[in-house]
């Protein structure tokens, strides 16, 4: 996927002006916000559990190698093969051997982000395969030549009118005057269609939440069942998955269950969830017959050795985008790469460097929501801030920026000229401000007031006031 | 491995890396005890009050939980009564008279002789069967949760082609946690205590895709009946 993420603030303008894309936003993400709220309520030891998932995940990363190696043996006892890939080049490259090797030309996929990381389909098409998607936000955004705007509701920024207008282009051999008006009438007839998929597909593709080195099983977790499908009807199952995903045993798995969709939907827990261990077992009726897992590095084995280690504990939850305002005005597409909102900010310029993907950890309020639900407790207002730091070590900072920062900080560290400056500018701004006590316009700060008006201060600073109630207390102390 | 060539070299270099980045080296012994040791303890996280609180109704909580989650619950005695309450169920729902279910004992041993006109069969599914019938390995009260190990009893298909699913749980299987279910299936499948698809199943197909409103009936199943069944 080529990036766009340099471009943040003009695909940020874009988007709030996009009345299409404002009113599918207007519901959502609000929904999903409530009802994990009403989730974590019916579930008192929730908190204590994310204690708990934070412990566990970091006692894994800690021991990362031994883990995988582990997962590696178990998986190869239980008859699949392991890929790995150093960046999406080889992931891409061995996904196409093993779809080749099985002659496929028909392949179905579940949902994968890591699949978007690498920009899979585009390299299987260009060998000549149909790829088809086959989770139905992902399907829409297929026939759309778009990519998801959030990761565990892709086609989050679109309005049903949108989706329908594009089936009727898209499923011409159907009646026109056909009745597309219920959501249920548009899911209906994706399923038509994506049934004959899944029967005819060769090789079937789907991502990973979880790997487990105890039983070298992969886990998926979805509503839809077409991960299911798509791993049980295909000839060859495919995994397509990082090697952040494990976790050491089955127990583990289930304490990150336990927090995973009540952070993403709400829900106690999703309509499936699906371990997979290897091809089918002797006598076994359905099943593939092959398993593969292709274990990508792609930039999180630097990640694990920078200050950046805890953003590799995501469980991508989703639950930070659902609670960023920034992410609720702009959407998913602003971002400009694969992982949107907080996450991604922190995420993404590890994997497409700063200099690409700078604007984003600065595409935040830091009003630190993010952090407050995140389930794995990753401090991710702090990581955006060290790649802050790093974009200004680095250079990249706008030259306007660094000056007003210079200055700010040489003022900061001599606490007389703040004081008088601050002091001076303050009266200063209260006589020009006049009777209305407010500027309708500011230099500098024409983006704040174009929107209303900048309140001038009114009498003393903070540090007089604060230095004249301390010399208060003290009279009153000496005068007890 | 039946992919050399390239491969070998990566999975060397990410662990070298992964070893750096953590200031480890290659068999520490220190730290593979520290995993060994979680492999083996296997600690779990405590379990939630709604299952662990003393006294508590395994199989009524199991019934709410899934209740919740839009899929219908019917308690039974035993086997002689289940397929009465399947062939009501098919009725109620506009279905016909017939489903499919793999060689799992107890499943085969339902007579559904007493429904004029019903008709099973047997094996993995079609993509015209109506119904699939499963029996489940366990059931899981913290959510509702049911656990269907897949194999011949049971394929795997049964549960997401069809547009029906119904699952068999014995009561005697339903346990407090996911964990529990989990050292039961290492405790009853010793060496090999995984299937190939461990399936676990807390309501029917449904998204929420389309303009954010649930939709029931996605890819897989548009309905889920679950039997709690006694002993009779």
């Amino acid at each position: 996927m080529q990036p766009t993420a340099h471009d943040f603030k003009s695909n940020a303008r874009a988007a709030l002006a996009d009345k299409q894309l404002q009113d599918a936003l207007s519901g959502l993400p609000g929904g999903l916000v409530a009802q994990r709220a009403a989730a974590r309520a019916r579930l008192p030891e929730f908190d204590g559990l994310r204690d708990y998932g934070r412990d566990l995940r970091n006692h894994t990363l800690e021991h990362l190698d031994v883990y995988l190696e582990r997962y590696e043996t178990a998986l190869i006892k239980a008859g699949g093969h392991v890929h790995w890939a150093a960046n999406g080049e080889e992931a891409c490259a061995a996904i196409l051997r093993i779809c080749q090797e099985a002659g496929a030309k028909l392949v179905t996929k579940g949902k994968s982000m890591v699949s978007e990381e690498i920009g899979l389909n585009a390299r299987l098409e260009g060998a000549g395969l149909e790829v088809v998607e086959t989770d139905l936000g992902e399907y829409i955004l297929q026939i759309r030549h778009e990519t998801p705007s959030h990761i565990i509701a892709p086609a989050i920024h679109l309005t049903q009118g949108q989706v329908e207008a594009d089936f009727r282009r898209e499923h011409a051999h159907l009646p026109a005057n056909r009745r597309l008006v219920d959501p249920a009438e548009l899911v209906d007839e994706a399923r038509q269609i994506l049934r004959e998929k899944f029967t005819g597909a060769d090789v079937g593709i789907t991502g990973a939440n979880f790997l487990i080195a105890e039983t070298g099983s992969s886990i998926i977790v979805t509503n839809e069942g077409n991960g299911d499908l798509t791993q049980s009807l295909a000839k060859v199952h495919v995994v397509i998955t990082s090697i952040d995903k494990v976790v050491p045993t089955l127990d583990d798995a289930s304490a990150l269950l336990r927090l995973l969709a009540r952070s993403a939907t709400g829900q106690e827990i999703t309509s499936y969830t699906t371990f997979s261990t290897g091809p089918r077992h002797d006598g076994d009726p359905d099943g593939p017959e092959a398993y593969h897992v292709v274990l990508l590095d792609n930039g999180r084995t630097e990640l694990l050795g920078s200050e950046f280690r805890e953003v590799l504990r995501c469980i991508r939850c989703g639950a930070c985008m659902n609670h960023c305002p920034v992410y609720n005005a702009v959407g998913g597409h602003a971002y400009g790469w694969v992982y949107p909102g907080p996450i991604g900010a922190v995420l993404n310029p590890g994997f497409i460097g700063i200099e690409e993907a700078g604007n984003l950890p600065n595409a935040s309020t830091f009003c630190g929501r993010c952090e407050a639900v995140c389930p794995m407790r990753i401090p991710l207002p702090k990581l955006m801030r060290h790649w802050r730091e790093r974009e200004f070590a680095g250079g990249g900072t706008p030259f306007s920026t660094r000056i007003a920062l210079k200055s700010w900080a040489a003022l900061a560290r001599r606490p007389w000229a703040y004081h008088f400056l601050a002091r001076l500018t303050s009266r200063a701004m209260k006589i020009a401000s006049g009777r209305n006590g407010a500027f309708r316009w500011l230099p500098f700060a024409a983006g704040w007031t174009g929107g209303r008006d900048f309140p001038a201060p009114q009498g003393s600073t903070f540090q007089e006031l604060w230095a004249a109630r301390q010399k208060q207390a003290a009279k009153k102390r000496s005068g007890r | 491995m039946s992919h050399p060539g390239g491969a070998k070299t990566s999975r060397d270099s990410i662990l070298s890396k992964i070893r750096a980045s953590l200031g480890a080296t290659q068999n520490d012994p220190a730290r593979l005890a520290a995993a060994e040791k979680r492999l083996i303890a296997k600690p779990r996280a405590a379990p939630p009050q709604r299952v662990a609180a003393a006294g508590t109704d395994l199989v009524a909580r199991f019934k709410e939980e899934l209740q919740r989650q839009l899929a219908t619950v019917v308690e039974t005695a035993g086997a002689p009564e289940i397929p009465a309450v399947i062939a009501e169920y098919l009725r109620a729902n506009n279905q016909p008279l017939r489903l499919r279910h793999g060689n799992d004992p107890y499943l085969s041993s339902l007579d559904f002789a007493e429904t004029p006109g019903f008709k099973t069969f047997q094996g993995r599914a079609a993509p015209d069967d109506t119904t699939g019938l499963s029996a489940a390995f366990a059931g899981i009260a913290e959510t509702g949760t049911m656990a269907l190990t897949s194999g011949a009893d049971n394929p795997v298909t049964l549960g997401f082609l069809p547009d029906t699913h119904i699952i068999v749980v014995p009561q005697s299987r339903i346990v407090a946690t996911f964990e529990d279910a989990f050292a039961r299936l290492r405790q009853e499948r010793g060496h090999t205590p995984m299937p190939r698809t461990l399936n676990l199943i807390s309501g029917p197909s449904r998204t929420a895709d389309i303009g954010g409103r649930i939709v029931i009936g996605a890819h897989g199943p548009r309905r889920l009946l679950a039997i709690i069944t006694g002993d009779h």
